[in-house]
């Protein structure tokens, strides 16, 4: 009888022990990561919170609490207002021409079945490739006298065009480079999301008199292809809002300041100028963009794209 | 009555044909002309590096070099720069960063998707925020720390703000929470640690997550500018982007010769990767991005 008794306690106790190990183990396997999220992602973001508070200099002795005063220089500053423009500007440049290029691509070589492999690679060597070293080339490729490009213009009767030092002409330039550079790896996404279009949909569609190229695209390719075009399209504006590499390397800003982008002027400002409060500041407007970018990601793969 | 009462398609065989010759025409003209569009710099980089400096400043532009003078430029970049000296630093940086990614985050993966312990959820949110905070934003509190630290300029700090992949540690959950519980209670009640259990069992089976994110994690720490330029003022550190500026610094930015010769090695690494391991690359992308 006593035995009939004892074996249900000993099966509560083994699993409660079990749970406890669960328990432990599970803290144990989190804690490196945690400590690391703790270190260089919450930490850092609570000094940077205090920071922008206050006119701290790097190297400097004391600090004051100003406030909100950065932030209220900050939005009046003709500078980081140009700034900000020729991000956005830059922004509205290159998202559409690396998505909708990319459709285009994707589009066309989802079909082919012999240089689909070949065209992929191509299509993905600018990905690859280190941007900086390439910057260098492309310098090269634009130059007003020496470079190819200029040179076809002549070849056609057109005059030289100097793109990289016409104000007009440079921040476009680089938005066309960052479309060289994206286009491979979004072209890749959307392959990825068409091969999951079922066949049979187009077999259907074409049985109720849709088949017309045009015709199927917008009737099943476009609604089916949405996630993976919204998701092309937040990830490419997060990237080009990003942009700092081509402009660091290249045109450092100019000419008079049409190329001069924020993550440029948060970098002078707090690794060249040294304002770290000031740049703490920049660098909230700078997160508060890309926040607002993912928001809109996260809600409208929810609720727009559902079918 | 008609023949028919249905109307016929009187489209003859050749005419439609001709007009899915047309189309073919058509598709391969515009993907040809994006490709030339996606080759042109690499072509005229590994062109312009083997020509002489009277050809490249000459008037008339012309594809192929008339004297070969590759040898010179690329002697030129690898003496005046630590060249194949970045491309290891890019090695060095890439692997620590990366095998620091996999030790943290496999484990901690696996206690999101598969163990319950107090505060996982408060965690899952924290990694979720993670991902939308990109790494120029806790930079400069990072430097601060760093240089009290009095460790600027040392591949640690290079590697520093990478450690923790919140990207690697969502991707892994995601593969894990759909691994089978019975295989995994079945090697508890083998008397399998849950330590061998993560490494053992779980880690083999996810291979291609890992694999993908190897890759996706290589590229992306190869081709960074931002940080290193932070971190770093010694060339002899340098990774491969860096190391590329302070080259075309140096170089007061006309050997276009040399300079191009020193863009074809640093690019080199990456791009010949790329092409032995092109499924792994494109797979790494496709699963990376498609959630």
């Amino acid at each position: 009888m006593t035995l009939a008794l004892d074996v249900p306690v000993q099966l509560a106790s083994s699993r409660r022990r079990r749970l406890w190990i669960e328990r432990v183990t599970g803290l144990g396997f989190a804690a490196p990561a945690f400590a690391l999220l703790v270190l260089t992602m919450l930490a850092p973001l609570a000094v940077l919170i205090v920071l922008s508070l206050t006119n701290y200099e790097f190297g400097g002795v004391d600090l004051d609490f100003v406030g909100l005063a950065n932030f209220q220089k900050a939005l009046a500053d003709p500078i980081i207002r140009r700034s900000l423009l020729n991000t956005l500007i830059y922004v509205a440049v290159m998202v559409p021409g690396g998505v909708f290029g990319a459709l285009l691509i994707a589009i066309l070589i989802h079909r082919r079945t012999r240089s689909r492999s070949l065209y992929e690679v191509i299509y993905f060597l600018p990905v690859t490739s280190t941007l900086i070293a390439m910057a260098t080339v492309w310098q090269f490729l634009l130059h007003p006298s020496l470079g190819p490009i200029n040179g076809l213009l002549k070849w056609l009767g057109f005059a030289p065009v100097a793109f990289l030092s016409e104000p007009s002409t440079a921040l476009a330039t680089l938005a066309v480079i960052g479309i060289w550079q994206i286009l491979g790896f979004n072209m890749i996404l959307f392959l990825a999301g068409l091969t999951a279009i079922p066949r049979d949909l187009y077999e259907a569609a074409d049985i109720d008199g849709c088949s017309g190229g045009i015709d199927r695209f917008l009737t099943i390719t476009w609604p089916l292809l949405g996630p993976t075009t919204m998701f092309v399209v937040i990830t490419t504006m997060i990237t080009a809002f990003k942009i700092f590499d081509t402009v660091a390397v290249m045109t450092r800003g100019g000419p008079v300041g049409s190329t001069e982008v924020l993550l440029y002027n948060i970098y002078l400002e707090g690794f060249q100028y040294f304002h770290t409060g000031y740049a703490a500041a920049l660098t909230f407007i700078f997160l508060a963009f890309i926040l607002v970018f993912s928001a809109v990601q996260t809600f409208a793969l929810d609720k727009k794209v559902h079918y | 009555m008609p023949a028919s009462a249905l109307p016929t398609a009187t489209v003859s065989p050749a005419h439609s044909a001709a007009r899915r010759f047309a189309s073919l025409v058509l598709i391969h003209g515009v993907l040809i002309a994006g490709a030339l569009f996606m080759l042109a710099p690499f072509i005229w980089m590994l062109v312009t590096s083997i020509k002489p400096p009277a050809e490249i400043f000459s008037a008339e532009i012309a594809l192929w070099p008339k004297q070969f003078y590759g040898v010179e430029n690329y002697r030129f970049a690898m003496e005046k720069a630590p060249l194949l000296r970045f491309a290891l630093n890019g090695v060095i940086i890439c692997a620590g960063i990366l095998v620091v990614q996999l030790l943290v985050g496999i484990p901690c993966a696996y206690a999101l998707a598969k163990l319950d312990f107090p505060g996982r959820n408060l965690l899952f949110v924290l990694v979720l925020l993670g991902l939308c905070i990109p790494v120029q934003v806790p930079a400069m509190p990072l430097y601060i720390g760093l240089a009290q630290l009095g460790l600027l300029n040392t591949y640690f700090s290079m590697m520093v703000p990478f450690f923790l992949s919140v990207f690697a540690i969502f991707l892994f959950r995601q593969f894990f929470r759909s691994f089978p519980d019975d295989i995994i209670n079945a090697a508890r009640l083998d008397g399998m640690s849950e330590f061998e259990i993560v490494w053992r069992i779980v880690t083999p089976s996810a291979w291609p997550a890992i694999a993908a994110f190897a890759v996706f994690s290589t590229v992306a720490h190869w081709n960074d500018l931002y940080w290193p330029l932070i971190v770093i003022s010694d060339a002899k550190l340098a990774p491969p982007p860096l190391g590329m500026m302070f080259f075309a610094d140096a170089e007061t930015g006309s050997n276009y010769g040399a300079l191009t010769a020193a863009a074809t090695i640093l690019t080199a690494p990456l791009v010949l990767a790329f092409l032995i391991a092109r499924r792994r690359f494109i797979d790494g992308i496709t699963m990376t991005g498609v959630k």
